[in-house]
C-alpha cells in the first residue's frame, strides 16, 4: 500500500535535509500560489495571526523584500530586524539575540547570517520555524528552490537536465544549494570557474568540475552565473575583474556550445559585464526576472508548509 | 570515587597484591606485589609479606600497575581564565584520568613568558592534584618577535619552550630559538601551523568543509612546518618535538627523519586516533579543535605511527573552553578539547584492537613523555618516586556530563561508552584519586 505523502519539516535549514518528494511538492505548492500575486487583491488569510520575524545580519534587498512580500501576501504579520552583523561585538551573542527574539512568540523566524551554520544554531535554540535564508557560504536554499522552480516552468522537468554553474563556487552558498537541489532531482550539474574559486571536495556534493566554461556549458540546458563577491574575498583569488570577464565571463561566444534554447540564469546581484555580458543578460533566454518573481511564490510556500500546511 | 589534594593526602604505606606490573624501561610485565613506602617504591616481587605499620593492604586482582601517566601537553588555564580551567580542577581531571603529572602550555593570560608566571603556576601546583611541569613560551607574550627568558624561567622551573597556541611564522626566530634553548638544556616543542594556510580555517579541509560552507585548514599547513621545523633541528642539531600529529604526511616526514637521525620526537592526542572530520557533523563545536580533526587515512596513518615508534607519546592537548566560547556560530567557536579523564580509555581501544600492546601503551602515556621532557618518572624501579597508576582494562562506564572532573565540559565524547580506566592514582606515595570502589 501506497503511504501518502505528507511535508513534515519545521524548519528549512539545508537542501540536505529535503528528499525529492519534498522539493517536488514544495514546487507544485510553490506554483499554485504564484496566482495569488497575479490577482488585484494580493492577499490571502492563510497565515493571520502568524509573526514571522525577518532577521537579516547581512545587507540583502532583494531576498528580504521577498520574504517580507512572501509573508503579506499570505497574510502574517511581519518585522523585520538587522542586527549589525558584528552583534557579538557588542557583547550579545547569537543564540541571546534569538532567545529574545523567541520570547515574543514569533511562529517564524527567517534569518540571514555571516557565519556558516548559524541557521542551525538558532533552530537548536528556539521553539519558532527558522528559515535559512543565507548562512555564511553553507546554503541559501529558498533560492536553489526558486531556481528549479523556474527550471521546471520553463522545461517542464529537472530529471535528466544539464545545469552548467559558472564562478565563485566556493564562497556561493547559492551554488552549494543547487548543485545539491538540482542533483537531488536527477538533473546533471557542472561547475567551472578560476581554479582557486572551486572548493575542495565539490564534487561530492554532486558535481563535475569542469576545466573550461566552454567545457562546462557545452549541450547544457541551463547556465547560471555566480556573483563575484568581492566582499568574501580575503585572499587572491583572481588578478582583476577585467581577467574574469574575459575567461569566466558569460557571453555569445563562451555560449555557442549550450543548448541553443538553454535558459540563462543568475541570482543577483548582478554585476553587469564581469560575470555575464549585458546583452546575455538582457536577452531573450535569460530568465533572471522570472526568478525574482518565482521567488515570491517559492516562498510563499516554504512558510506556508513550515507553519503545517492546509 | 574519591580526589585528595597532595597537601592534604597522606604517606601511607601502601601495598599493591597480585597487579599485572607493566613497566617497560625495567623489561617488566608480570604480575606480582608492589610495595610503596615513604613516598617511592621499596620492593617488587611476589608474596611480598611486609610488617609496616597502619599498611594499606591494595588487592588487584584483573588490574594493572603501570608507572604514573604523564600527559605533556594540557592547558591550565591559570592564570587568566580561571572559569574555565585552574591548576587545581586540571590536575584533579587529570588524577581522576591516571596522569601523575602534566605538562602546562604557556598561552596563560599573561603568557607564561617569565619566571614569575613560572613560579605561580609552581605555587598553585602545590594544593593540585599531581605534578605541574610548565612549559614556557619561546617569545615574550607569544607575539613571535624575539626570545623570551629561558634562561630565567628554567631556573623557576619550566622544562620545555613552546609556540602552542600561537604559532612562530619567522623561521630565524625558530632558528633562533632552538639554538638558544640548547644553552639552557630546554626542549623546543613545536605547534606545526603554517597561519598563511590555516587562517580563518574552522575545520580540515575537503568535501565536508565545502559542504558545510566552513574555511578549510588543509593539510599541508601543518606538514610545510613539521618539515620546516626538522630542517631547523637538523640544521642545528638540537632536537625538537613536535606536537599534536594530525596528518598521514607529517608521520611520514617524522619518520624519515628519525631514519636520518634527526633528534625528533613526537606526540598526538587521542582524538587524532579516534576522531574523523565527521565528528563535526552539523556544525558541532566540541569538535572543532586546531589541528582540526582529519579524515579516516589520516587516523590509520597516526595508529600506524603509534606502532610503529615514529610518534613517541599520547598527549591530551587538554584544552579547556565554556559554552562561552563554544556555544555560538562554528566559525567563531574556541579550538580545542578538554582529554585528560578520556585519553587513557581511548588509548586502551587501540590495545583491544590490537594496534599496540599493553606494554606500548604505556610506554605512549608514562615512559615516553617523561624522557621527552626529562622529568622524573616512567618507571616502576625500586627506590624510585612511587608516581603510579592503577588501571582495570575491563571497567565500563558512559562517560556522561555529571561525571566530568574539569572545569569544562567541552568533550566529544560525552556520552560514549568507554572500557577500561584508571582507578587509582599515586603521586609520590600519596593517593590523588580513589576510584577503586
Amino acid at each position: 500500500m501506497e503511504t501518502e505523502y505528507r511535508f513534515t519539516h519545521k524548519h528549512i535549514l539545508s537542501l540536505d535535509d529535503l528528499s525529492p518528494q519534498d522539493v517536488d511538492y514544495i514546487l507544485r505548492v510553490a506554483d499554485s500560489f504564484k496566482e495569488i500575486s497575479e490577482r488585484p487583491i494580493k492577499k490571502v488569510p492563510t497565515l493571520r495571526g502568524k509573526t514571522v520575524i525577518n532577521l537579516f545580519f547581512e545587507p540583502s534587498t532583494r531576498t528580504r523584500l521577498s520574504f517580507e512580500v512572501a509573508a503579506k501576501r499570505l497574510s502574517a504579520d511581519t518585522f523585520n530586524i538587522a542586527p549589525s552583523s558584528s552583534s557579538t561585538t557588542k557583547g550579545e551573542t547569537l543564540v541571546d539575540t534569538a532567545c529574545n527574539l523567541a520570547a515574543m512568540n514569533p511562529d517564524i523566524i527567517i534569518i540571514r547570517h555571516p557565519n556558516s551554520g548559524a541557521a542551525r544554531l538558532l533552530a537548536r535554540h528556539i521553539n519558532a520555524s527558522v528559515l535559512n535564508a543565507g548562512d555564511g557560504t553553507h546554503e541559501h536554499p529558498s533560492q536553489a528552490l526558486l531556481d528549479m522552480m523556474t527550471v521546471k516552468e520553463k522545461k517542464g522537468r529537472l530529471a535528466g537536465l544539464k545545469v552548467a554553474i559558472v564562478g565563485d563556487i566556493t564562497h556561493s552558498r547559492v551554488a552549494h544549494s543547487n548543485i545539491l537541489g538540482f542533483s537531488k532531482m536527477g538533473a546533471t550539474v557542472t561547475v567551472s570557474g578560476p581554479a582557486t574559486l572551486l572548493p575542495a571536495g565539490i564534487e561530492q556534493m554532486g558535481a563535475t568540475v569542469c576545466s573550461s566554461v566552454e567545457e562546462a556549458v557545452a549541450d547544457a540546458d541551463v547556465v547560471m552565473a555566480l556573483r563575484i563577491q568581492k566582499e568574501r574575498q580575503r585572499d587572491p583569488l583572481i588578478p582583476s575583474l577585467r581577467e574574469y570577464a574575459n575567461f569566466f565571463g558569460i557571453t555569445a561566444r563562451t555560449l555557442a556550445g549550450a543548448k541553443p534554447d538553454a535558459l540563462i540564469m543568475h541570482p543577483g546581484p548582478l554585476n553587469r559585464g564581469v560575470e555575464m555580458d549585458p546583452a546575455i543578460a538582457d536577452g531573450p533566454r535569460s530568465v533572471i526576472l522570472e526568478q525574482v518573481t518565482n521567488g515570491v511564490a517559492v516562498r510563499m510556500a516554504l512558510l506556508y508548509l513550515i507553519m503545517g500546511g492546509d | 570515587m574519591a580526589f585528595f589534594p597532595l597537601h592534604e593526602s597522606s604517606l601511607q604505606p601502601l601495598l599493591f597484591t597480585n597487579g599485572r606490573i607493566i613497566d617497560p624501561v625495567n623489561g617488566v610485565d608480570r604480575s606480582g606485589d608492589l610495595l610503596v613506602d615513604n613516598g617511592r617504591i621499596v620492593a617488587t616481587g611476589e608474596k611480598l609479606q611486609p610488617e609496616h605499620p597502619g599498611l594499606r593492604r591494595i588487592g588487584l586482582a584483573g588490574k594493572w600497575i603501570v608507572p604514573g601517566l604523564v600527559d605533556m601537553h594540557v592547558h591550565l588555564r591559570e592564570p587568566g581564565e580561571e572559569y574555565k580551567e585552574t591548576v587545581a580542577s586540571g590536575t584533579k581531571a587529570a588524577a581522576a584520568g591516571g596522569f601523575t603529572a602534566v605538562a602546562a602550555m604557556p598561552n596563560t593570560k599573561p603568557v607564561n613568558d617569565n619566571q614569575a608566571v613560572t613560579t605561580l603556576i609552581h605555587v598553585k601546583a602545590a594544593a593540585g592534584y599531581a605534578r605541574v611541569y610548565p612549559v614556557g613560551a619561546i617569545s615574550p607574550g607569544s607575539s613571535g618577535d624575539n626570545l623570551a627568558e629561558y634562561g630565567e624561567m628554567r631556573r623557576a622551573g619550566v622544562v620545555a619552550l613552546s609556540d602552542d597556541g600561537r604559532p612562530v611564522s619567522d623561521s630565524q626566530l625558530m632558528r633562533r630559538a632552538l639554538e638558544y634553548a640548547g644553552n639552557h638544556h630546554l626542549l623546543v616543542i613545536s605547534h606545526a601551523e603554517e597561519l598563511a594556510l590555516s587562517r580563518h580555517g574552522a575545520m580540515n579541509e575537503g568535501s565536508l568543509s565545502t559542504r558545510l560552507g566552513l574555511i578549510g585548514i588543509p593539510r599541508v599547513a601543518e606538514e610545510i612546518m613539521v618539515y620546516r621545523d626538522l630542517a631547523l633541528a637538523r640544521y642545528t642539531g638540537r632536537p625538537i618535538h613536535i606536537a599534536h600529529v594530525s596528518t598521514r604526511e607529517a608521520v611520514s616526514l617524522i619518520r624519515r627523519a628519525k631514519e636520518m637521525g634527526c633528534r625528533v620526537t613526537a606526540e598526538t592526542a587521542p582524538h587524532y586516533f579516534t576522531l574523523t572530520e565527521e565528528a563535526v557533523g552539523r556544525y558541532d563545536a566540541r569538535a572543532k579543535m586546531n589541528p582540526p580533526l582529519r579524515t579516516a587515512d589520516d587516523v590509520a596513518a597516526i595508529k600506524e605511527g603509534l606502532r610503529d615508534g615514529t610518534l613517541d607519546a599520547i598527549a591530551t592537548d587538554h584544552a579547556p573552553h565554556s559554552e562561552l566560547e563554544k556555544d555560538v556560530e562554528f566559525d567563531l567557536a574556541a579550538n580545542g578539547i578538554i582529554g585528560l579523564e578520556t585519553a587513557l580509555p581511548l588509548a586502551l581501544a587501540l590495545v583491544r584492537e590490537g594496534v599496540i600492546t599493553p606494554s606500548r601503551l604505556v610506554e605512549l602515556l608514562a615512559v615516553n613523555p617523561a624522557r621527552i621532557l626529562g622529568v622524573a618518572g616512567g618507571s616502576l624501579a625500586v627506590d624510585g618516586a612511587a608516581d603510579l597508576t592503577v588501571i582495570d582494562p575491563e571497567r565500563q562506564f558512559v562517560y556522561t556530563l555529571d561525571q566530568i572532573v574539569s572545569k569544562s565540559k567541552n568533550s566529544p565524547f560525552l556520552d560514549w561508552e568507554m572500557t577500561g580506566k584508571a582507578v587509582l592514582t599515586v603521586v609520590g606515595g600519596r593517593i590523588t584519586y580513589d576510584g577503586l570502589q
